[in-house]
C-alpha cells in the first residue's frame, strides 16, 4: 500500500526553512536571553528529522551528504578547541574573552569567544541526534 | 508546592521502581527514564522553587533566581539523553541478535561452573 | 604553567576527538593513540612532580573563582592516581595493538579509550561534587561502549544489566547531590566540607553520606553492591577488562576515600563503622568467590573485590597510618590487576578457553609468561617484600592500633585465600602434562607480553623502592587525614 503523505510533504518542505531560521535565531539569542548552542542544535536537528519523516533516509543522505560522526567529531574540536585557546594567553582552560564591536549595519554587537564555544555545542547535537536516528533507521 | 513536587517525585520514582522490575527491556529503558526525570526534578526541587531576575546581569532586582540547579539540570538531562538513547539503540541490537526482550531469558547461566 | 593539571585530561580528549576522524587508518590510529597516551603518562609525571615540590595545585576553570566555578584539584593523592592511571592505560593501550582486532580498531576502539582515560583523570582531579558526577558518566558512557563493542551475545547480554545498574546509580547520584545542595548551597568539595564542620554534621547529612556511599559501593563493588561485576567484567575481551578492572572500580573507591574524609569525617562512629562491615563483608564474598571458580577470569575478578575490600578497610579505620596504607594497596592494586588481566588474556589467547580444569602445562612452551605469571601472583597476594606486603603490613598494623581486631584479622586471612586462588590457576595452568590447544603449540606472545612485563617490573620497583616511594603516599595520607590541608589550598584563605 503507498501511503498518501502529500500533505506532510509539502508542508515539510515549507516549515523546514522556518524551524531552521528560528533555530538560528535561538542559537544567537543564547548569551544573555533563552536559548544557545544546545536548544538551537536540538531544533535544527529536528527540523532534519522533520525531513526524515516526510522523505527517508536516502533523500536525505541526498540533501546533506555528511558523516554526522564526522560533524560530532569537528562540533567537539570547536568546543574543546576554544577552551583550549585560553591555554595560549597562560589563562585557565575554557576563559573566554569579549568586546563590544561597532560594525557596520548591525551597530552596536557584543563579539564573545563563547559563540565558538556553542558553535561546537551545536554541531555535536546535530551530530549525536542524527547519528542516533540514522543507527535506529538503517536497520530497518 | 513543594509538597506537590514531593509528591510528583515519589509518584515518578515509584513508577519507576514498579517498570524496572518487569521483564519486559523496553519498559526497564521507559522506568530508567521516569528516574531520571524524578531524579531531576528533585535537584530542581531540592534547590528550592522560586522566583527572581536572572543574576550577574544587574544589581537591582529584588530577588534573584539561583542559576546553578539550573546548569545542573541541563548538564543532567543531556546525560541522562545520551544514555537512554544508547540503551534504547543497544536493546534493539541485543533484540535482533538475541532475539527475545525478556530479561528472564538473558540471564548469564552458561559456562559458569 | 597554570594549567599544567588539566593536561593529563585535556591531552587524551583532544587525541580522543583527533582520532574520531581516522577510522579508517588503523596504523595512523595506533601511532597517534600511542603517543597520546604516552603524553599523558609525561604530563601527568610532571604533575605528580609539580604537587611533590609545590604541595597541592588547583586550577579554576574559567576564571572563576572557588567556591564559585568548577576547580580541579590535584592534591598527591589525586596525582598518584591519575599517574597511575595514565601508564595502565598505557600499557593496556600497547596490548591491545597486537590482540583487540581490526574489527574493533575500525569502530572507534582507539577514540573511546581515551574518552575512558578522560573520564578517569577527570573523576581522579574535579574538586567539585557535581563535575566528578559528569566525569562518572563520561568514563561510564565510554565504558559502555568498550563493553558492547564487537557486538557478540555474551557482550550485548551483560552490558544490558551493566548500563540498567549504572543509570540507577548516576540517578542516586544525582538525588544525593541534590540533597547535600539544599543544605550546604554549595558543590564545591572543600566549601561543601568547610560548611559541614560549621554545622557539625547533624543526622540528615549522615544520612546523605550513607546515600554516596550507596552510590560509589555500586560504581566501586563493595558488597552487597558487587553483584553486577562478576558478570560483565567478564564479557570484554582482556585490555578491556585489564582496564576495568584496574581503573573503573578504583574510581568508586577514590571517590569513597575523598567524600568519607573530606565531606563526612564528623560521624565517623556511625558511617565509618557502616563502611567497615562492608568492607569486611566483601572481602570474605571476594575470596570466597575467587577459591570456589574454575573459570581464570572469574579469579582475578573476583581479587578485585577482594582488594576493593582490603581498600574499604583502611578508609573505615581513618586514621593516618591506615589512610597511607590504603592508598599505598590502591595504587599496587591498580598495576597489578592491569597485568593479572593481560596475563590471564594471554593465557586465553593461547588455549582458547578460560575453564582452569582445561588448561595445563602451558610453562613448557611458555616459561617467560608462567614466570612474570607467578611474580604477579606472589606481588598481589602480598609475599615479602613485594608491594602488595608492604600495603597489607600498614593496613592491619594501623587496624590493630585502632582497635578493629576482626577487620585486620581478616585482612591478613584474605593474604592467604588471595594466594591459593592465584597460585591455583599457577598449580592448575602452567604445571602439569603440556596438553595440545586448536591454536597449535607455538602461539607468538612475546609482543603481548611486553605490556604485563612492564607493569610487573613497576610492580617489583613499587615495592622493593618503598624508601622513594614513601615520601609520596605519607603526602597523601596526610591530606586525607586533615581535610584544612586540602580546603585551604582551594578556598586559599
Amino acid at each position: 500500500m503507498k501511503i498518501n503523505d502529500v500533505i506532510l510533504q509539502t508542508a515539510t518542505k515549507l516549515v523546514l526553512f522556518v524551524i531552521i531560521l528560528f533555530s538560528i535565531h535561538l542559537f544567537f539569542a543564547g548569551h544573555y536571553y533563552p536559548g544557545g548552542g544546545f536548544i538551537g542544535g536540538l531544533m535544527t536537528a529536528a527540523a532534519i528529522v522533520l525531513l526524515l519523516l516526510a522523505f527517508d533516509l536516502k533523500t536525505v543522505a541526498k540533501i546533506l551528504p555528511f558523516d554526522f560522526k564526522k560533524v560530532t567529531a569537528i562540533g567537539l574540536l570547536f568546543a574543546v578547541g576554544t577552551g583550549a585557546g585560553a591555554l595560549l594567553f597562560d589563562a585557565p582552560f575554557l576563559t573566554h574573552a569579549f568586546t563590544d564591536a561597532y560594525l557596520p549595519l548591525l551597530g552596536k554587537t557584543s563579539l564573545h569567544t563563547a559563540v565558538l564555544f556553542d558553535i561546537g555545542v551545536y554541531l555535536v547535537v546535530i551530530g549525536v541526534t542524527l547519528t542516533i536516528i540514522q543507527t535506529i533507521g538503517e536497520s530497518e | 508546592m513543594e509538597i506537590l513536587m514531593a509528591f510528583t517525585i515519589g509518584i515518578l520514582f515509584m513508577s519507576a521502581t514498579y517498570l524496572m522490575l518487569s521483564k519486559s527491556l523496553l519498559r526497564i529503558i521507559i522506568g530508567t527514564g521516569l528516574l531520571s526525570h524524578g531524579a531531576h526534578l528533585l535537584l530542581l526541587t531540592m534547590a528550592g522553587l522560586k522566583r527572581g531576575a536572572p543574576p550577574l546581569l544587574g544589581e537591582e532586582a529584588a530577588s534573584y533566581a539561583d542559576p546553578l540547579p539550573q546548569a545542573l539540570i541541563l548538564t543532567a538531562i543531556v546525560i541522562s539523553f545520551g544514555v537512554t538513547s544508547f540503551f534504547l539503540v543497544l536493546a534493539y541490537r541485543a533484540y535482533q541478535e538475541l532475539g527475545t526482550d525478556n530479561m528472564d531469558r538473558l540471564r548469564g547461566t552458561e559456562g559458569n561452573d | 604553567m597554570t594549567n599544567l593539571i588539566l593536561l593529563p585530561i585535556l591531552v587524551p580528549l583532544l587525541a580522543g576527538i583527533i582520532l574520531i576522524f581516522f577510522t579508517k587508518n588503523i596504523h595512523l590510529q595506533r601511532w597517534l593513540s600511542g603517543i597520546s597516551s604516552l603524553a599523558t603518562v609525561v604530563v601527568s609525571a610532571f604533575v605528580l612532580l609539580k604537587v611533590r615540590q609545590d604541595g597541592i595545585q588547583t586550577l579554576a576553570l574559567s576564571s572563576w573563582e572557588a567556591p564559585f566555578g568548577i576547580t580541579l584539584v590535584s592534591d598527591m593523592l589525586s596525582a598518584l592516581l591519575v599517574f597511575m592511571a595514565s601508564i595502565i592505560s598505557f600499557a593496556c593501550l600497547i596490548y591491545s595493538f597486537r590482540s583487540i582486532g581490526e574489527q574493533r580498531e575500525r569502530f572507534y576502539y582507539y577514540s573511546i579509550f581515551q574518552f575512558l582515560l578522560v573520564g578517569v583523570n577527570g573523576a581522579f582531579t574535579t574538586g567539585d561534587i557535581f563535575n566528578l558526577f559528569v566525569f562518572f558518566e563520561v568514563m561510564l558512557m565510554s565504558s559502555y561502549v568498550l563493553l558492547v563493542l564487537g557486538g557478540t551475545k555474551i557482550q550485548l547480554r551483560e552490558s544490558i544489566k551493566y548500563i540498567l545498574v549504572n543509570i540507577i546509580s548516576s540517578a542516586l547520584f544525582v538525588v544525593a547531590v541534590g540533597y547535600l545542595y539544599s543544605i550546604v548551597g554549595t558543590l564545591n568539595m572543600a566549601h561543601i566540607s568547610q560548611r559541614v564542620s560549621e554545622i557539625n554534621q547533624p543526622g540528615i547529612i549522615t544520612v546523605i553520606a550513607v546515600l554516596f556511599l550507596i552510590v560509589f559501593g555500586l560504581k566501586g563493588a563493595i558488597f552487597p553492591l558487587f553483584f553486577w561485576l562478576p558478570g560483565s567484567y567478564n564479557a570484554p575481551p582482556a585490555p578491556v577488562m585489564a582496564i576495568f578492572g584496574a581503573l573503573l572500580t578504583k574510581v568508586g573507591i577514590y571517590s569513597i576515600m575523598r567524600t568519607f574524609t573530606l565531606l563526612f569525617p564528623h560521624d565517623t562512629g556511625y558511617t565509618h563503622q557502616i563502611l567497615s562491615v562492608m568492607a569486611i563483608l566483601t572481602i570474605i564474598t571476594g575470596a570466597i568467590g575467587a577459591i570456589a571458580y574454575w573459570d581464570i577470569k572469574k579469579i582475578i575478578i573476583y581479587n578485585i573485590i577482594v582488594a576493593v575490600g582490603v581498600i574499604a578497610f583502611g578508609i573505615s579505620v581513618m586514621s593516618y597510618d591506615s589512610l597511607a596504607g590504603s592508598v599505598f594497596y590502591l595504587i599496587h592494586d591498580m598495576n597489578i590487576k592491569a597485568a593479572l588481566f593481560l596475563l590471564v588474556g594471554i593465557m586465553i589467547k593461547i588455549t582458547g578457553t578460560s575453564n582452569l580444569r582445561k588448561i595445563s602445562g602451558l610453562i613448557a612452551h611458555y616459561p617467560g609468561l608462567g614466570w612474570t605469571y607467578f611474580l604477579a601472583a606472589l606481588t598481589v597476594a602480598g609475599i615479602p617484600p613485594l608491594s602488595g606486603f608492604i600495603g597489607k603490613v600498614i593496613l592491619v598494623r594501623s587496624g590493630f592500633e585502632e582497635g578493629h581486631y576482626w577487620g585486620a584479622a581478616i585482612v591478613l586471612m584474605s593474604s592467604l585465600l588471595v594466594l591459593f586462588s592465584v597460585m591455583k590457576i599457577f598449580i592448575n595452568g602452567f604445571w602439569g602434562e603440556p596438553k595440545d590447544y586448536p591454536e597449535g603449540k607455538k602461539v607468538p606472545v612475546n609482543q603481548l607480553m611486553i605490556a604485563p612485563v612492564l607493569l610487573v617490573i613497576f610492580a617489583i620497583f613499587y615495592g622493593l623502592g618503598i624508601e622513594a616511594v614513601q615520601p609520596y603516599i605519607s603526602q597523601a595520607a596526610e591530606t586525607l587525614s586533615n581535610p584544612d590541608i586540602y580546603i585551604n589550598a582551594v578556598l586559599k584563605e
